[in-house]
């Protein structure tokens, strides 16, 4: 009996929800019938019916959450069943149009942060994803800031291509919650023109893989400005979205900018790991009087932390030290923090003790605290989800070398990516991206172990 | 080439095979302005200043006083002026890096202005900008912008800033013919129709881009129909009479000022010196430039109008001369004499937190 198996809708797709089922035991369906809505991490997607035929069960009831990609959820029985053989395990297979492949290539889950690291919250939290922290920092903010909008492609009416500006729409009213053309260098410099006009616009890129058209804008035009005028013109602006890789979307939509905008004066960088601190540092960057980069993580955006209620805010400029420890130095960002905090697990059950610092910030960098870190490890591996020439590895180890020449046992090692575009392939991708067990490896040499 | 040089000397003659406008809402054909005495002399004034004020930033560039790329208004005086003569204080502008003239004609001090081109601390962006970089928020001057076209969203976001605060002021946004081929000027087209943004872009139609002519660039040559696919209003302007200027500025700023969305206005203008100066100009002939001062100058031609209409007598246009003759020599001196920037103000103003 043919069963359809709940396919992957996005390609970081791993469960959804099964929010209804439109169809009952008996029914009897046509091709390209609309049998469920699923609900994933994006978004709510209708389901159709491949084949025809009679429904003859329902595997999983209406309401299931964390129904794994894979999972058969309805048997339909072929309108000639009864006549023909059994259909081969083949024919039970997802929607045509929908890829399937993104269901193989499983992200690493999050590696929480220790409850011993040193800036671990002491008061009432509450269990967000990313992704909802990321929308309550802008909701907050715009109750309190009238000058405060959002604009972007599929920002309002379809709320958010990854879901981050959901229900913005409904409670801010399209003034505010902007949907613009595909168009960005347009948008993009109209939104730098109205952070010069006095607005406070929060301009969100789809991914950041896009804002290369509009690179110019975040660069001459924004963070130029306050120099190029002797101090008189502001331009407080926050450029948001997803960087990096995101998965089995190839060489195009998989690229790491943080390097590009770290090495720009008059910008601030931020890239953000924990829900904790996207929310924290995105409220702190929508208050700054500057032009922000805030670079978010597509893979990061459905995984829970821990978030402090109430009005909290993360200074920017400062890292944190998401795990201590006393032989080596693991400092990494965003999504490589949590390749860190993987691979000090492991270095663990082999008597190595790691500090994992997350630099939060890229611009202005706190260099201090690396520096401080690797007075005590004497030992610094640094871990980056991005290419390795020209890197912020590359540039933390040119500080190391120049401030903490002496405080150094062992040469700073990068552990990134492959100095590829990235493939597509399932394993070739895998390969290229930083890997823990490379993390890893790198410790133990600089440990000579 | 002849017909190159032929619409040069006509630059506010329109195509006779001009097609039919787009059938949507737009304004009245302009009509030419009727200026009282006293919008006479201030016009002529003001054109005065800017054509004195560059001839002198010619001389210091040639003297080494000024560095870098330094772009001349000469010959464009009656675009910004026409369009300044109908805008509010509170009104933005923004322009690209030929913007020496709208800041004069936004009532910036010729001082502050000058003392940018030489660099010094004094200058309206601490000697930090230069001549391509200069702004000031106090006078709804939003730059001078060094990439071609780069204004122009930027221009219509500060159009989209006015309607946001609904504070009824407008946002005029000028780009040359070079950048009209720029695509973010489209993109910004686009956007500020379909949000009716107060905005009018003005199309500073020089007929070259550094040394490209128009027709050798612009598969549409006209313009002012550049907006119609969007449907934003075109019109074109003879750029060389200020008086047409401020008539079809008027005109847009109504249409602009009523929430109807943004107005095009091409200017057909021309400017005398090289795009920069260190444009050797081999693209056009020694005749041509001579041919456009003596027969379409705009201050000559509005000269002219001022003294046979009875306006006003030439000593009265003389003693303008003077006041703006010590203007430009009081702020050459100024920007001569003001001191550089302290060594200490090399880290100041890249951000405004401290984190």
């Amino acid at each position: 009996m043919p069963q359809i198996l709940l396919p992957a809708m996005s390609p970081t797709m791993e469960d959804g929800t099964l929010a209804k089922w439109l169809v009952a035991v008996g029914d009897v369906v046509k091709p390209g019938d609309v049998i469920a809505e699923i609900e994933t991490d994006k978004a709510t997607m209708e389901l159709e019916a491949d084949d025809g035929g009679t429904v003859t069960a329902l595997l999983v009831p209406a309401g299931s959450e964390g129904v794994k990609v894979g999972t058969p959820i309805i048997a339909i029985a072929g309108e000639d069943e009864a006549e023909a053989p059994p259909p081969a395990p083949a024919s039970a297979r997802p929607p045509a149009a929908v890829p399937v492949a993104a269901a193989e290539s499983k992200t690493e889950a999050p590696v929480a942060i220790p409850a011993s690291a040193p800036e671990t919250a002491t008061g009432p939290t509450r269990r967000q994803t990313v992704r909802e922290a990321l929308r309550d920092a802008m909701a907050e903010e715009m109750r309190t800031d009238e000058r405060v909008f959002v604009m972007g492609e599929e920002v309002a009416e379809y709320q958010g291509a990854y879901k981050v500006t959901q229900g913005l729409l409904e409670e801010f009213g399209d003034k505010r919650v902007i949907d613009t053309p595909i168009t960005e260098i347009g948008f993009a410099g109209l939104g730098t023109g109205a952070a010069m006009g006095g607005l406070k616009p929060i301009v969100e890129f789809m991914t950041f893989n896009f804002a290369m058209q509009a690179i110019d804008h975040v660069i001459n035009s924004a963070a130029k400005t306050l120099y190029m005028s002797g101090g008189q013109m502001r331009c407080p602006i926050v450029f948001r979205g997803p960087n990096g890789a995101a998965s089995r979307v190839g060489a195009q939509h998989s690229q790491n900018y943080g390097p590009w905008y770290a090495s720009v004066p008059g910008l601030v960088v931020i890239a953000p790991y924990s829900a904790d601190d996207a929310k924290g540092l995105l409220k702190a960057a929508i208050r700054s009087p500057d032009p922000v980069v805030f670079l978010e993580n597509e893979l990061m955006y459905g995984q829970s932390f821990d978030v402090p209620e109430g009005d909290h805010v993360v200074p920017i400029g400062k890292a944190r030290i998401v795990r201590a420890g006393k032989d080596v130095t693991l400092v990494s960002y965003s999504i490589g923090v949590g390749v860190a905090l993987q691979a000090a697990e492991t270095l663990a059950g082999q008597g190595i003790d790691a500090e994992v610092i997350d630099l939060r910030t890229l611009r202005p960098m706190d260099t201090a605290t690396v520096l401080e870190s690797v007075g005590k490890t004497n030992r610094l591996v640094v871990v980056e989800e991005g290419w390795p020439v020209c890197s912020i590895a590359s540039e933390i180890s040119a500080v190391v070398m120049e401030k903490g020449f002496d405080d150094l046992d062992a040469p700073v090692l990068r552990v990134t990516n492959a100095d590829v575009p990235l493939p597509y392939a399932a394993n070739l991708e895998k390969l290229a991206l930083v890997k823990a067990d490379d993390v890893v490896t790198a410790a133990r040499s600089v440990c000579y172990r | 080439m002849r017909k190159v040089t032929e619409l040069a000397r006509n630059p506010g003659r329109k195509a006779a095979s001009a097609p039919p406008v787009g059938n949507w809402p737009r304004p009245d054909e302009p009509e030419r302005f009727v200026a009282s005495r006293e919008e006479y002399l201030a016009m002529y004034r003001d054109m005065v200043l800017i054509r004195r004020f560059e001839e002198r930033a010619g001389q210091l560039y040639g003297m080494g006083q000024i560095g870098g790329f330094c772009h001349l208004y000469i010959g464009q005086e009656a675009v910004v002026v026409g369009m300044q003569g109908e805008l509010k204080r509170g009104d933005s502008i923004i322009t690209g890096y030929r913007d020496h003239g709208h800041m004069l004609a936004c009532g910036i001090d010729a001082k502050a202005v000058m003392a940018e081109l030489t660099g010094r601390a004094a200058g309206i962006s601490a000697g930090k900008g230069g001549s391509m970089h200069m702004f000031s928020v106090e006078h709804g001057f939003f730059g001078g912008h060094g990439i071609v076209g780069a204004q122009v969203p930027l221009g219509a976001g500060l159009g989209f800033a006015h309607k946001y605060k609904g504070d009824g002021h407008i946002a005029v946004t000028y780009f040359g013919d070079g950048a009209a081929n720029q695509g973010q000027v489209y993109e910004s087209f686009n956007m500020a129709e379909l949000w009716k943004l107060p905005v009018i872009f003005v199309i500073e139609n020089n007929q070259y881009a550094m040394g490209t002519s128009v027709n050798r660039a612009s598969a549409e040559d006209q313009l002012y129909r550049r907006g119609e696919s969007f449907r934003v209003p075109g019109i074109q302007v003879d750029g060389m009479d200020v008086l047409a200027v401020r008539g079809a500025a008027k005109t847009a700023v109504e249409w602009v000022r009523g929430g109807n969305g943004p107005v095009l206005l091409e200017m057909k203008t021309y400017r005398y010196r090289g795009h920069s100066m260190s444009d050797p100009a081999k693209y056009r002939s020694r005749e041509e430039v001579q041919a456009m001062r003596e027969k379409s100058d705009p201050i000559e031609g509005l000269k002219k109008e001022i003294i046979e209409g009875g306006h006003a007598d030439e000593a009265a246009l003389k003693a303008i001369d003077r006041e703006v003759r010590d203007i430009v020599a009081e702020s050459a001196d100024f920007a001569l004499e003001a001191p550089e920037p302290a060594a200490s103000e090399l880290y100041t103003d890249v951000l405004l937190g401290t984190y």
